[in-house]
């Protein structure tokens, strides 16, 4: 027994605990998926198609497999299981069979015992093309007649359509403003490439190491394919270098097993950064149109809205993204009346599918561009107008649910708008003005322009999806000292989803010393690392599970003591505070471990007909005032500051979660002034990082960020998902400020130097998509 | 079918005298210095050299001096030492310079490896041409000097025969105000837009002129210049007349001849050079009569 003071381990909950991945990172020594190597490994590479669509009408591989040092290759024709895949329904083939359609779609695979020989025997892989003309727009994919490209698909080329309708789908307001706005396509433009290695097992099956974001759906769609038992497939996570959505759908890993159990030998798979554009889903281009009715004093009446995502070739997650754009698509607002329809399409652009957002992005620069409009016709402030609508705890969502948790709107509004505003550019230094090192301007033509944006998101899955997350956490003494290992197949994509999980540890158990063991697939799912979720269902697991370990050590050490004990600091100490034992003195040579199944609320679908129900565990919500420079004849950006305020419920790492916020309105950054993959005929025109610009440190402002900490009674510790909302606001708050600066009406992201510099350009014809113009 | 892999050889010669003897030996050798393009070009499979001519080990091409009152830049000189030790005599191409690439990208490109490939869109043409350099090729036939204005055949096409080499650059001193200034969409690390460079001679009254990314080859504004160098009061110094620096960038702008593409449409490139020549003879002037450089 001692009565040596308590410690408070550090590193918990609330703490900036420092990841066990950052100084690594920084000095480049992490381990990517890219850097895996196996004795004896061989390299896969994959056939593409040129074409958007087309017809195959035959495919021999026999020079391929002449070239020396060529070991296997392979197409639809050595797909042992169903030659299909995807997330929310298997119509994606993992290698094409009859026909192709996108471009860039997989045909045949190889494995080499070198990368260029592997990229040579491409080169001698002949395939016959019969092309066919592609459908590329995607409201045209939705009408009468259009080419069918998924016959099985019951809408033709509609893969979903969401309705919903509230109040007085009819109703009539005062003042009315219209909108038609367009949305690119965004690359989640993560800096690791799809990558990973199989190594075929002595069992037949296979162990798969990538970087992914939900190892069991990869598990089952790899097992799926090749035809063998789940258990025959098993996944570790390797090092991710970003995901952002874009590794949630498969790239690589059913490829890499399949020449891995066809030719005995471990092999890798490694895109380049070319390839890493056709290897995943993007974010998908809209078409929105919105009519916001209100009374003349700013209280809406009325919002009807239709909104077209271009799903592209395949379903990936569409269905579930339509699913947000709609239910989220009116904003944080309350609105009695509302009538959406959102339809997802095939086309045969590139798939869309995940990309930090998932739907609300799209959404939110439309009705926030609508609410600047609705403003400006009512001649009210554009904040003001927001908080007079801003929807707030007990608010209800068009689709009938009630917000049942802190929904802060106004607050964050106000907090932006009340932060100083930063003082004019200092000219002398090319790197503050729009153009920066460039020199093109010395302040000529530059005009300061502020906005403003809010955003909602849902966090988790919805719409009644069997949500969960398991983790198994085990306490052993090691060398007299307590050690806490965690098991969770949760994915760390860059998050500091390893740090949130020891962090819950130490402070459910008081143990400093906390192990999270790799992600993999010998522990239950964890659900996917997306959604904003991980550190509510997967530390919600945690904890869970943690609860368990305390609650047996503590029954064991009272069955030991014989007295009740409770854990505290990680001291069994008695009710009038004194300990009473160590955690090495009750358990000994003993091991506690407990594994727990967590899920959040369930969730419900929406109705059909009428898009009510209550979908959604819980709302987010960020604000965002961007204060940019723009030189008006150059049509040239410099977003000076960003500020941010969002409420995350609890921080669990405040550094992390500022790091989020950052990065976060730097994505959205990007989709306001220059993140787009150019798509003509079906066709990328720009699959590099010379032409996908995303933006640099000269580009990327200051930030003045404002964490609220509004506890969520229903989450753990209060929490509330992060890393979506700030993505979500910035665009529309960077683009209102460039309006503000430029009176153009810029109805399109990203806004392009063309956009604000040409005379008309609000209706200036692109050569890629028509525009139609506003109003 | 030939079933052998490909083969590219790697030759290193360590004089100049060598390289030229390599290159006439083989002609279809590409040469490589910093390798910003043709590493890239590698990399992507778009081009399949059956040889690389390595420079990077002869040391008289990665030097400048002083030669007849020019500046002579040997051809493998990376960017970032034009930057730090040119900056003062030749500002127009150090302006130029800052712009390419990232700071790794300007350790190692080259302002030889600019001219040989011979991109509409090099940033270091446009200062060369309002430089009134040239440029000096060597085979072992001998040496000449090509004027810049006449080096440019086509987009990504030049004067080198296929035994020769670029050498090196000559450029006059800046004798006057020398501007550059690039448009992209982003404000660093990025492949211009369109971009324009302008060089006052005051010493014989004469303008020069660079237009970059907006027609086939890097393109001078003659027009442009004759009309500019009429109308500046280069004795006097006194302000721009009005309506100089508007017409000065229409003309400009009717020099270029862009064209629609990934990076910017050709109506926008005519547009924008139109703003950079006049701004950048805004500043040129008033640094050249010294009414300071702040807008």
């Amino acid at each position: 027994m001692s009565t040596a003071t308590r410690e408070t381990v550090a590193g918990r909950v609330g703490d900036s605990a420092v990841r066990p991945d950052a100084a690594l990172k920084v000095r480049g020594e992490f381990a990517y998926s890219s850097d895996l190597f196996a004795d004896d490994m061989l390299w896969g590479a994959t056939l593409r198609s040129p074409h958007p669509h087309a017809r195959i009408r035959s495919i021999d591989v026999t020079a391929a497999l002449t070239l020396p040092g060529v070991y296997a290759a392979l197409t639809h024709a050595d797909v042992p299981g169903e030659n299909r895949y995807g997330l929310d329904h298997r119509d994606q083939p993992v290698l094409a069979e009859d026909v192709v359609r996108y471009q860039g779609e997989p045909v045949a695979v190889v494995a080499a015992d070198h990368p260029e020989t592997a990229r040579r025997a491409l080169d001698r892989i002949a395939v016959d093309y019969q092309v066919l003309d592609p459908v590329v727009d995607a409201e045209l994919a939705m009408a009468e007649g259009a080419p069918v490209l998924h016959p099985e698909c019951p809408g033709g080329n509609v893969l979903r359509h969401v309705r919903i309708r509230r109040g007085d789908p009819e109703a009539t307001a005062e003042v009315v403003v219209t909108g038609e706005y367009r949305v690119g396509m965004q690359d989640q433009a993560f800096l690791g490439p799809e990558s990973g290695l199989a190594v075929p097992a002595e069992d037949g099956g296979v162990d798969l190491h990538v970087a992914t974001q939900w190892l069991h759906v990869d598990q089952s769609q790899v097992a799926h394919a090749l035809g063998l038992p789940p258990e025959k497939v098993r996944l570790t996570l390797a090092g991710v270098g970003g995901a952002f959505g874009a590794r949630e759908d498969l790239s690589m890993q059913v490829h890499a097993c399949l020449l891995a159990l066809r030719t005995r030998r471990p092999v890798k798979m490694v895109y380049g950064r070319e390839e890493s554009f056709f290897g995943h889903v993007h974010r998908h281009p809209a078409l929105l149109r919105y009519e916001h009715g209100a009374d003349r004093h700013g209280r809406l009446v009325s919002v009807r809205a239709e909104i077209v995502l271009d799903g592209g070739a395949y379903a990936s997650s569409t269905p579930a993204v339509v699913a947000n754009a709609a239910t989220l698509g009116i904003g944080p607002y309350q609105v009695p009346n509302v009538r959406m329809d959102c339809w997802g399409v095939y086309t045969n652009n590139p798939p869309c599918g995940a990309m930090r957002g998932f739907g609300a992005v799209q959404a939110c620069f439309a009705y926030e561009s609508q609410m600047d409009k609705l403003a400006e016709r009512l001649g009210m402030d554009p904040v003001e107008l927001r908080i007079r609508n801003a929807m707030r705890e007990g608010s209800t969502m068009p689709t009938g649910q009630v917000v049942d948790s802190a929904a802060p709107v106004a607050e964050l509004l106000r907090r932006v708008r009340d932060k100083p505003l930063p003082p004019p550019a200092d000219p002398t230094d090319p790197r503050d003005l729009p153009g920066g090192v460039a020199n093109t301007t010395r302040g000529d033509g530059v005009v300061r322009g502020v906005g403003y944006g809010v955003g909602i998101k849902n966090v988790a899955f919805s719409e009644g999806f069997d949500d969960y997350s398991t983790a198994r956490v085990r306490l052993e003494v090691l060398g007299g000292e307590p050690v806490v290992s965690v098991h969770t197949a949760a994915v760390e994509v860059g998050q500091g989803l390893v740090t949130v999980q020891q962090q819950i540890a130490r402070t459910e158990l008081g143990i400093a010393r906390v192990t999270v063991l790799p992600a993999d697939t010998g522990v239950g799912s964890a659900g996917s690392s997306s959604a904003s979720r991980q550190s509510y269902v997967t530390g919600g697991a945690v904890k869970a599970a943690c609860e368990r370990v305390r609650d047996t050590l503590c029954a064991l050490a009272a069955t030991r003591l014989g007295r009740e004990v409770g854990l505290v600091d990680g001291k069994l100490v008695t009710a009038d505070g004194a300990v009473a034992a160590s955690i090495a003195d009750v358990l000994g040579d003993e091991v506690i471990e407990r594994t727990v199944e967590w899920r959040h609320r369930p969730t419900f679908p929406l109705d059909p007909l009428t898009g009510q129900g209550n979908a959604h565990t819980q709302y987010a919500f960020a604000a965002h005032r961007a204060v940019v420079d723009v030189d008006v004849e150059l049509g040239l950006v410099k977003v000076v500051e960003l500020a941010c305020a969002q409420d995350v419920g609890r921080a669990i790492n405040p550094q992390a979660v500022l790091g989020q916020i950052h990065g976060g309105s730097a994505q959205g950054l990007g989709l306001a002034v220059m993140e787009e993959i150019q798509v003509v005929d079906g066709t990328v025109r720009n699959p590099s990082f010379t032409d996908y610009l995303i933006p640099t440190i000269v580009d990327m402002p200051p930030m003045v960020v404002d964490v609220l900490e509004l506890a969520d009674p229903h989450a753990p510790y209060g929490l509330r998902g992060v890393g979506e909302p700030p993505t979500i606001s910035s665009t529309p708050a960077i683009v209102a400020a460039i309006r503000a600066a430029t009176g153009r009406a810029l109805t399109r992201v990203p806004v392009r130097p063309d956009d604000i510099a040409l005379a008309g350009s609000a209706s200036r014809p692109v050569p890629s998509r028509p525009e139609v113009p506003c109003d | 079918m030939n079933t052998a892999v490909s083969t590219m050889e790697f030759l290193r010669p360590a004089t100049l005298a060598e390289a030229l003897e390599t290159k006439a030996a083989h002609p279809e050798a590409v040469p490589l210095a910093g390798g910003t393009d043709l590493m890239v070009e590698l990399n992507f499979d778009r081009r399949r050299p059956p040889a690389l001519l390595d420079l990077t080990r002869i040391t008289e091409l990665a030097e400048w001096s002083e030669v007849d009152g020019h500046i002579r830049i040997g051809a493998t000189v990376p960017y970032a030492r034009i930057i730090t030790e040119l900056g003062s005599r030749l500002p127009g191409l150090a302006m130029a310079a800052r712009t390419v690439g990232s700071p790794q990208i300007r350790n190692r490109g080259t302002l030889g490896g600019n001219l040989g490939s011979a991109s509409p869109a090099g940033d270091g043409h446009p200062p060369l041409l309002a430089g009134h350099a040239t440029v000096e090729l060597a085979s072992v036939r001998g040496s000449r000097r090509v004027p810049v204005d006449a080096f440019f055949l086509g987009p990504k096409r030049s004067v080198v025969e296929p035994d020769e080499l670029v050498v090196a650059v000559r450029v006059p001193p800046a004798t006057g105000p020398q501007q550059f200034a690039k448009v992209g969409p982003r404000n660093a690390m990025v492949i211009a837009v369109c971009a324009f460079a302008l060089a006052l001679h005051p010493e014989n009254g004469t303008v020069g002129t660079g237009i970059g990314s907006a027609g086939p080859t890097p393109l001078r504004a003659r027009d442009a210049e004759e009309f500019l160098a009429a109308e500046l009061d280069w004795a006097g110094g006194r302000p721009l007349p009005e309506g100089v620096a508007e017409r000065f960038g229409e003309l400009v702008a009717a020099a270029a001849r862009p064209i629609d593409d990934v990076r910017g449409t050709a109506a926008y490139r005519g547009h924008a050079l139109a703003v950079l020549a006049r701004r950048t003879l805004t500043w040129a002037w008033r640094d050249h009569t010294g009414r300071g450089s702040c807008g």
